[in-house]
């Protein structure tokens, strides 16, 4: 058998961050591979310097592919020498049809025009490949997400692909879609495709692939041959996350008080979708001085759950109770939330969390203009000092409070965040995935600032899916998985292992 | 610590550049129409003239705040609401007091109408305003029977050229004592500002700009405010007008720069996402700015029919492409969460200069609309490529 695609010693550096260090990844012509490892361990970046997102030269290392050396300026070259990559949010045009999108920016033509006799005919044959059963001429926002990601298959089909990158294909699919998109990898593979395939759950990787490479903290741990080595969950999960904890997290004595803050039968349905139910029945409880991991890969509910119970920030027909400090609150919107001592630290810090375009000022005093100001007219000044401690206080590195949020780093900007939900005293703060994008040493800063916040009483709900930093920070866990809670651990009882073969469990009781 | 000269320009080149850009304008008008642009009776006719882009151009500024909306319908309500000030005064024979009051409750009417499409039901702003110039345009025609109304009574006249009364009757002078006076007592208000937030600034330790450069800039400031009250003493006093655009542009610049409401409007245009996980209600900021902008265009119907005399089918022409022109030349992003009030009275006194200077030229309107697109293009590509070399 002779090699497909062989990756050499791929080095990737972002500023501040190692994200590939000397990776080596050899795929045999025609075999499924898998590729595991931990959000964040590299996957993504290897697949990404493969298809020339980031292009020749911004890494080290080489790659071939069919044997002939790959310099790849961009996604365009690498699709021309056939490697196609699927992402996890799909690049589809949702008002164009099917037809349309299979060959967009690929459109059969005849004398330059769109010849559409034969993008129909073609598009019909693809469509039967992959068992796509719709008419061309629908439109791809009137198919559900199972079919929309066969359209991809077929899309990347009529580029005459030879390798073909899956990222997360299933996540978003229900086990009806799953099955038959991984029988059709299965019928693909007999065609002669190669296939890449990163997923998360392992069931499905050990049902369709030959070889598995398990990637960790940017390099390979080993690569499993599914004819020669033992495979076993178990041991994939191992080598998914064995790895060091020591020095990572700040020393922290917990002092935990009562129940302050809970949740109880919490039940959300999807905003835009009928009768899906995006939250089942979640009950969660927060103490004093306590913080609680809540933990789930991505599409596990975390963010939906967190949102709705922020003065119904997400979600419709929400119902459940809410207590803190044993009364019962009903919070219908986001000021209702604040005023009852809540406080949300999004995930998304550019799109939703920071005006990046105004001051650092700003940004801090917007959820608490009240406090600030008489009569409605506020006190710049105040507003100033109101900073200026928190630039002193939470170490965020800047020339003045009166810079541009926009220009600062990541580390910086979420400590910025931070200050602004710390200013509106809040004393139950729901942190979402509060390292992300942030380098090792602000990392550790932002967790002693948490440590701090639960030092002083408040109960914090921390929200990740790095599991190293829900085990190295939290007093107990909650797993979440499909929209409900599927564990609760103690800080002695959970360990990586423990946590990944709880979700591992709960996806199979759901497949 | 000590903010030099330096500090201050680097912090403010947007706003300075279109300031002296309106000097660099005014003084090379001055020279080539030899000295009549700045001639008293000159300066009150272009402000006069220009009454209406002032008053909406701050309402526009807080719609562009707002996320880059725009109202294509001002035009067409500032013309609705004379054909009504002309229906009720000249018609009916109704009290001038009573008929502004309805005038100005219908602009608000006209606000609520619009602002619940743009805000609730979230449909584009600049689909429901264009509905907007058509319905109130179509109106305006209806109500007027397509003829022109007028005379309107010299009580009503007044408002766009009345002059507030010299009660010192010139004191032997040729010059306008109240002008004067007036002046005066506005200095000693900015003098007294701005010393108080000097205070303030010391009492928490903050940086000030040093003392020489604080006495230079307020002198400088007297300076300006003095010559123009001179200005308009040497003519025939204050003009009512300037009385009525002084209030709405302080008001206007207080409540964006100062108070709550004013900061959520650059929050929501920022970024609406965050603004909204931060609490605030944004369909009600959207909602306010759109009954702000049509009660400020009925305010802006009024001054105008008085001005012309007139309620005619085709007054209001254009004055929203003026009113919008004027926000994107004083620095307002199209894209929201940018600009001032300050900054589009700028954007409105360089449109005028233009517009005054060449009409005193002779300049063609042909070519002076030329002339105002390519400033509009080119004070806007200003503010894109100084914000691109920001970036790197």
């Amino acid at each position: 058998m002779e090699y497909i695609l062989e990756m050499k010693n791929i080095t990737k550096v972002f500023p501040g961050v190692k994200a590939l260090d000397n990776v080596n990844l050899k795929v045999l012509k025609g075999e499924i591979h898998a590729l595991v490892g931990e959000n964040g361990a590299g996957k993504s970046t290897l697949m990404n310097v493969l298809s020339g997102v980031y292009p020749y030269g911004t890494y080290s290392g080489s790659i071939y592919f069919e044997n002939r050396e790959c310099i790849f300026k961009n996604i365009r070259d690498s699709e021309k020498a056939g490697i196609v990559i699927i992402h996890q949010e799909l690049a589809l045009v949702p008002s164009l049809s099917i037809a349309e999108n299979i060959f967009l920016g690929n459109e059969r033509t005849k004398r330059r025009l769109i010849d559409w006799s034969q993008t129909h005919i073609h598009a019909a044959e693809l469509m039967k490949r992959v068992g796509l059963n719709e008419n061309p001429a629908t439109l791809v926002k009137d198919i559900g997400v199972g079919k929309q990601q066969l359209v991809e298959i077929a899309k990347a089909l009529a580029k005459n692909v030879k390798l073909l990158i899956l990222d997360e294909p299933t996540a978003a699919l229900n086990e009806e879609d799953s099955e038959n998109l991984l029988n059709l990898l299965l019928e693909l593979k007999k065609d002669g495709i190669t296939s890449i395939l990163i997923s998360h759950k392992l069931n499905e990787v050990l049902k369709v692939a030959d070889t598995i490479t398990i990637i960790r903290d940017g390099s390979v741990v080993e690569t499993l041959d599914k004819q020669k080595d033992d495979v076993s969950e178990n041991r994939i999960i191992k080598g998914m996350v064995g790895r060091d904890l020591t020095n990572r997290f700040p020393e922290r004595v917990p002092k935990i008080g009562e129940v302050i803050f809970e949740v109880k039968n919490w039940n959300v349905y999807h905003p835009v979708i009928e009768d899906k139910k995006v939250i089942k029945d979640v009950n969660i409880k927060v103490r004093k001085g306590e913080i609680v991991g809540l933990y789930g890969l991505m599409g596990s509910g975390r963010t939906e759950f967190a949102m709705s119970v922020f003065g119904k920030s997400y979600g419709k027909r929400i119902t459940g109770q809410i207590i803190k400090n044993g009364k019962q609150l009903v919070l219908n919107n986001v000021r209702q939330a604040i005023e009852n001592g809540l406080a949300y630290v999004t995930e998304d810090r550019k799109s939703a969390g920071l005006i990046l375009i105004e001051d650092i000022k700003k940004n801090i005093s917007l959820a608490n203009l009240d406090s600030i100001s008489k009569k409605r007219v506020i006190d710049e000044n105040k507003e100033i000092y109101v900073a200026e401690e928190y630039r002193r206080k939470l170490n965020i590195k800047c020339s003045s409070v009166l810079q541009k949020t926009g220009n600062l780093s990541g580390g910086n900007q979420q400590k910025v965040l931070l200050s602004k939900w710390i200013f509106t005293q809040s004393d139950i703060l729901i942190l979402d995935e509060p390292t992300r994008g942030v380098d090792v040493g602000a990392k550790y800063e932002i967790y002693k600032i948490i440590n701090n916040l639960a030092d002083e009483g408040k109960a914090i709900i921390l929200i990740s899916s790095e599991l190293p930093e829900i085990l190295g920070m939290s007093d107990r866990i909650y797993v979440m998985n499909e929209g409900r809670i599927v564990g609760e651990f103690s800080r002695e009882e959970a360990s990586q292992e423990s946590i990944m073969k709880c979700i591992m469990l709960s996806i199979r009781e759901v497949v | 610590m000590m903010q030099s000269i330096k500090d201050v320009f680097k912090n403010n080149i947007r706003q300075y550049a279109m300031f002296i850009a309106l000097i660099v304008i005014t003084v090379f008008f001055q020279i080539l129409t030899k000295g009549i642009l700045l001639l008293p009776m000159n300066v009150t006719n272009l402000v006069l003239q220009n009454s209406y882009v002032l008053i909406l151009a701050i309402g526009m500024t807080l719609c562009i705040l707002s996320g880059g909306n725009i109202d294509l319908s001002v035009g067409s309500v500032a013309a609705f609401i004379g054909a009504i000030a002309g229906t009720l005064i000249i018609n009916m024979e109704m009290d001038v007091g009573l008929t502004i009051f309805i005038c100005l409750l219908i602009g608000i009417l006209i606000g609520i109408w619009q602002g619940f499409w743009i805000a609730y039901l979230r449909i584009p702003a600049f689909i429901v305003t264009l509905a907007g110039m058509l319905m109130f345009r179509g109106l305006t025609i209806a109500m007027l029977k397509g003829l022109t109304l007028s005379p309107f009574p010299e009580k009503f006249q007044q408002i766009s050229s009345g002059f507030i009364p010299d009660i010192f009757g010139g004191l032997g002078t040729k010059l306008n004592i109240t002008a004067l006076i007036v002046g005066v007592i506005i200095s000693v208000i900015y003098v007294l500002l701005q010393i108080k937030k000097r205070a303030e600034q010391e009492k928490y330790n903050f940086e000030v700009i040093a003392m020489p450069l604080f006495i230079a800039k307020i002198i400088l400031v007297l300076a300006a405010i003095n010559l123009f009250a001179y200005w308009l003493a040497a003519y025939k006093g204050v003009p009512i007008i300037f009385v009525l655009i002084g209030v709405l542009i302080l008001v206007y610049s207080f409540f964006t720069t100062r108070t709550v409401p004013g900061r959520y409007i650059y929050a929501m245009g920022g970024n609406e996402k965050a603004a909204k996980l931060s609490g605030i209600n944004t369909n009600r900021v959207l909602f306010f700015t759109y009954v702000n902008m049509a009660f400020l265009a009925a305010v802006a119907g009024i001054v105008f029919t008085a001005r012309l005399n007139a309620a005619s089918p085709q007054a209001g022409m254009n004055f929203e492409l003026d009113a919008i022109a004027a926000c994107f030349i004083g620095g307002a992003s199209a894209y929201g969460g940018v600009g001032t009030v300050s900054g589009a009275i700028i954007g409105a006194l360089v449109m005028g200069v233009l517009n005054n200077g060449m009409s005193i030229l002779g300049v063609g309107s042909d070519m002076q609309m030329i002339i105002k697109g390519f400033v509009l293009l080119m004070a806007v590509a200003f503010d894109v490529l100084s914000k691109a070399k920001d970036r790197v």
